[in-house]
């Protein structure tokens, strides 16, 4: 990462690529939750924080004056990447949302568990008796990429390619717009080609279903069709594999919590909840279309709102005792998946797969611990979650 | 007098939270979205976790009411 000229104060100049706030963004935010609850920057175009958990959920809801045709903050002008229903407002949203809806319920969700099993199983077989690995890259980086794959259909060997793109709009593609459009550019060329296919010859899988889908009547346009796969690889992947690794991450610095959750695997859903709460990877953003305040704070059309689902996770006016991990929490409302009309589509995917990938790695290794020699790395944007897990078991 | 869950559906998101947590108060759509199972009832055995859906759904979208 290039360097950046370093932040001294956080409430007007915040800056979420800077080190300390990918290293460790919580204790920046408790701190401007307490005296500066919107703080802004004029980095990548003017950006506000709202970090109260009531001021997120006001801006989230206020789909009026604050709109999703832009969701990333970026440092470039900005193209409009179309990918419904991420990108849309009211009145498109709910008809480009509820397309996607069926596939992700719960019942839709199941049928991938055996699945998921076995891919859990078949990667810790690799590396259980090697006495440690690295569980974001050997693990939790492998997991959804591969779920994903086989809902949309394609081959889980392209995992590869899918991360890389990933990694080029989400990370490097915030200050880099060639490298953001060039990667968009391939995705347009290779989903148009996975469309052309299932045209000739239809599958059961979800580009199937969206290439055959209508709205009113009328199928849906060829830009909303690739958006709306791109959206559903890249929305599926990072972010759950961040999840998971969060977990690990977690799991391996407090052993009383791990031998809890393997002596009583019943808590593992509680405990995944309360994990979506504390470590929620996904930051979103809208921009301001029309002059507004929120809670007095007035804030100007044009400008961006980083929307820190994250932060108002650790709102202590919202969930007592914010700062630590219970993960026997009973009162849990948190929004890790959003709130209002742009609540995550894959929530119930994600905690699927986060739920299977403690157990099956639970049953196999108990006992784990990050290790002393090596560096944790997470990763910088919008997405937070390790990027390497170096751990040793036992 | 009992207790009755309520499910506003048009604050309802399908977080799906309701559902996990009180399968037998509540089940979901063919779009994941909640409603409360016949006309929300809820047994006394079931009464906790008619607190803990409401507790833990993101939107605030479950009532509980006492009923007469």
């Amino acid at each position: 990462m290039s360097a950046r000229p370093p932040v001294n104060d956080w409430s007007t100049d915040f800056d979420h690529l800077d080190p300390r706030w990918i290293e460790n963004p919580y204790p920046i935010w408790d701190e401007l939750r307490d005296k500066c609850p919107i703080a802004h920057t004029e980095r990548f175009r003017g950006v506000y924080f709202p970090s109260r958990y009531e001021d997120v959920r006001a801006v989230a809801y206020d789909t009026e004056n604050f709109s999703s045709r832009r969701i990333i903050v970026r440092e470039t002008p900005p193209p409009r990447i179309p990918a419904p229903p991420i990108t849309s407002d009211p009145p498109e949203h709910r008809p480009a949302k509820n397309l996607l809806l069926p596939a992700f319920t719960p019942d839709a969700i199941k049928r991938h568990e055996a699945g998921m099993r076995e891919i859990c199983g078949k990667l810790i077989a690799r590396f259980a008796d090697k006495g440690g690995c690295d569980a974001a890259v050997d693990y939790a980086q492998e997991i959804p990429v591969r779920v994903i794959a086989v809902m949309l259909g394609l081959p889980e060997e392209e995992g590869g390619r899918f991360r890389k793109w990933i990694h080029e709009i989400l990370e490097a593609g915030i200050t880099r717009p060639d490298i953001l459009m060039k990667a968009i550019g391939e995705t347009e060329e290779y989903f148009r080609n996975e469309v052309a296919k299932r045209r000739a010859a239809p599958t059961d899988d979800l580009i199937s279903q969206l290439a055959a889908a209508k709205i009113d009547g009328e199928p849906i346009s060829e830009p909303h069709l690739l958006g709306a796969i791109r959206l559903i690889l890249i929305a599926g992947i990072d972010t759950t594999w961040s999840a998971i690794g969060s977990c690990f991450w977690h799991l391996a610095q407090h052993p009383q919590d791990r031998k809890r959750l393997v002596n009583e695997p019943e808590l593992i859903p509680t405990a995944v909840e309360e994990f979506l709460r504390a470590y929620a990877p996904v930051t979103m953003a809208r921009e301001v279309i029309k002059d507004t305040t929120i809670n007095g704070c007035p804030m100007k059309s044009g400008e961006m709102v980083l929307l820190s689902f994250p932060a108002a996770n650790r709102d202590p006016k919202m969930f007592p005792d914010a700062e630590r991990v219970v993960i026997d929490r009973k009162e849990n409302r948190h929004a890790a998946f959003g709130l209002g009309i742009h609540r995550c589509i894959g929530s119930n995917l994600a905690r699927l797969e986060i739920t299977v990938a403690l157990q099956e790695w639970l049953k196999r290794i108990p006992e784990f611990r990050l290790d002393p020699s090596a560096k944790v790395t997470w990763s910088e944007g919008t997405v937070r979650g390790p990027r390497k897990l170096p751990m040793l078991f036992g | 007098m009992g207790l009755k869950v309520k499910v506003d559906r048009e604050k309802c998101q399908g977080h799906a939270r309701c559902a996990a947590l009180a399968p037998e108060l509540f089940a979901l759509d063919e779009l994941g979205n909640a409603q409360e199972i016949g006309d929300g009832s809820v047994p006394d055995a079931l009464v906790d976790k008619a607190y803990l859906a409401k507790a833990n759904c993101p939107e605030m979208a479950i009532d509980v009411e006492e009923t007469k």
